[in-house]
């Protein structure tokens, strides 16, 4: 359960990125959250993560205010949320194996517990192949499935992904769309942040549209 | 606890690999704390050899009496008495000028140049050892036995051992200063190279803790290398001290044997070098911990 209320995030030099922005994400929905370049999406899913925290109002996270979590407590939210960015944020010094088993080696798993669950998140996007490669030997498509294998492999609740279609062809889009409805189907809370309409058309989400920072479609929002 | 366990040697194997893969630059930087660190705890090791000569030396405070050399043998007689007499007096031994020369000989093997005089230089001596070992009463007695007819020379022999200690204390303040200097540099040191690798590992822990990775666990690695870093460099100082004691001791104990006598360096007791060991190691892992905390404050969510 995610819920916004009445959130405002001003950064510094004064630019306001979100502008009161109320809203609420059920367990196991999944939600598109679109809008041009600078609506504010990228913001929506930083508070979500804690990577940022609101100027004013709430951002619950399954009933705790993350706005107000201390920095010790943030990393315990945050292994909620697998985190899927744009850039991908893939360690190139390292194996795709060895990139996967990260999430995994945070929380402290197992050595055969964890090498079992990389090898499954590996599998599930296809990858399995590759685990002794580096990931600047990938496609941009396979590094997109590469980071969705990490953000995964630790079975979260909550699924975050900003515009993870952004470089990607329409067929390759195609194919991450079907994996996060897969992962929507076995109770995952997808949420995205994208203005790529052929993969919400795909997917037919629950859309949330923000435009300079506000809700753009607040009475579909309020029927919601 | 298996798990924290096995996460903590993993690091540990992790770090190790890491100082193995870059040879170079690991040597470099043990060798830097391992110099800094030899020469204060190499200062320490000089000074502590020469307390040991000195309180070897100066066991016990004694006042030697040096007669006249006109004084006949009914002046010595009467001396003798009156110090045995004397209430500030424990024991008194005369030693004639004769036995005196004998020891000499003996002892420092001048049978040459004794043998070429002529007539016995030395005077005959009482060595007296005093109820009181307090220096202000020695000096007191050492002040009133001057005054006495036929005495030459009063020699309070603890005098030279309190000049020695006295410059032993400016010693010891000096190893300490520059021993806390040079912890600092080794602080300045381990922070510098730990931010270095923050640096070249910035993707990685912007990646983790975005992962959920707690403070602790992001830090680990880090005091880990700060750890070991120190530790080797410890080592390396060890190694440097023991390396020159054992140089410098050939050519002392050939040096003192010039002197008939028999001296020996003592290297760092194992006390000495396991605390060597631990305080090099804890400024490493300080020295990371400042360099992290400080960089991991820096990455909080505002």
């Amino acid at each position: 359960m995610i819920s916004f209320s009445q959130v405002c995030k001003r950064y510094p030099g004064g630019f306001e990125a979100l502008k009161n922005i109320s809203f609420a994400i059920a367990d196991g929905e999944m939600v598109f959250i679109t809008g041009h370049s600078g609506a504010g999406k990228s913001t929506a899913l930083k508070l979500m993560a804690v990577i940022e925290r609101p100027t004013s109002g709430s951002v619950l996270i399954n009933g705790q205010n993350a706005g107000a979590l201390r920095p010790r407590a943030i990393p315990f939210l945050r292994r909620n949320f697998g985190l899927i960015f744009q850039d991908h944020k893939l360690l190139f010094d390292r194996t795709v194996f060895d990139n996967v088993l990260l999430p995994l080696n945070i929380v402290g798993y197992e050595r055969r517990e964890a090498a079992r669950r990389v090898r499954a998140a590996l599998d599930k996007v296809g990858l399995l192949a590759k685990e002794k490669a580096y990931p600047i030997t990938l496609s941009g498509g396979e590094q997109q499935r590469l980071a969705i294998a990490r953000a995964i492999v630790h079975r979260p609740e909550i699924l975050l992904a900003d515009e993870p279609t952004g470089n990607l062809d329409a067929a390759y889009a195609a194919e991450l769309g079907e994996l996060f409805r897969s992962f929507n189907r076995v109770g995952v809370t997808v949420v995205i942040a994208t203005h790529d309409e052929n993969l919400a058309a795909r997917l037919r989400p629950r859309m949330i549209a923000l435009k300079n920072g506000e809700l753009a479609r607040a009475a579909v929002e309020a029927a919601a | 606890m298996k798990v924290w366990l096995s996460q903590h040697v993993r690091t540990l194997a992790a770090t190790l690999a890491k100082l193995v893969r870059s040879p170079v630059a690991s040597l470099l930087n043990i060798g830097v704390v391992g110099v800094a660190l030899a020469l204060p705890v190499g200062f320490y090791v000089g000074l502590a050899n020469l307390q040991g000569f000195a309180r070897e030396l100066a066991a016990a405070p004694q006042l030697s009496l040096f007669l006249a050399l006109d004084a006949s043998g009914s002046d010595a007689k009467q001396i003798a008495s009156r110090l045995k007499q004397h209430p500030g007096v424990r024991n008194v031994t005369y030693i004639t000028r004769d036995q005196a020369l004998r020891e000499l000989v003996a002892r420092t093997g001048l049978a040459d140049v004794a043998g070429s005089l002529h007539h016995n230089p030395l005077p005959d001596a009482f060595v007296v050892d005093a109820n009181d070992r307090a220096t202000p009463t020695l000096e007191a007695l050492r002040d009133e036995f001057r005054r006495w007819p036929k005495i030459a020379h009063v020699q309070l022999d603890s005098a030279w051992a309190m000049r020695l200690e006295a410059v032993l204390k400016l010693g010891r303040l000096a190893v300490l200063m520059l021993g806390t200097l040079l912890a600092f540099g080794l602080l300045a040191i381990t922070f510098n190279t730990i931010r270095l690798q923050i640096m070249t590992r910035r993707d990685e822990i912007e990646v983790v803790k975005l992962m959920g990775a707690t403070d602790p666990f992001m830090r680990r690695p880090f005091l880990y290398y700060g750890a070991l870093l120190g530790l080797a460099g410890g080592v390396t100082a060890w190694g440097i001290v023991r390396g020159g004691v054992y140089l410098l001791s050939d050519a002392l104990a050939d040096l003192s044997q010039l002197y008939g006598a028999h001296l020996q360096l003592r290297p760092l007791t194992l006390e000495d070098s396991l605390s060597l060991l631990l305080f090099s190691a804890w400024l490493g892992w300080f020295g990371a911990w400042l360099s992290v905390s400080r960089h991991l404050s820096e990455t909080n969510p505002r």
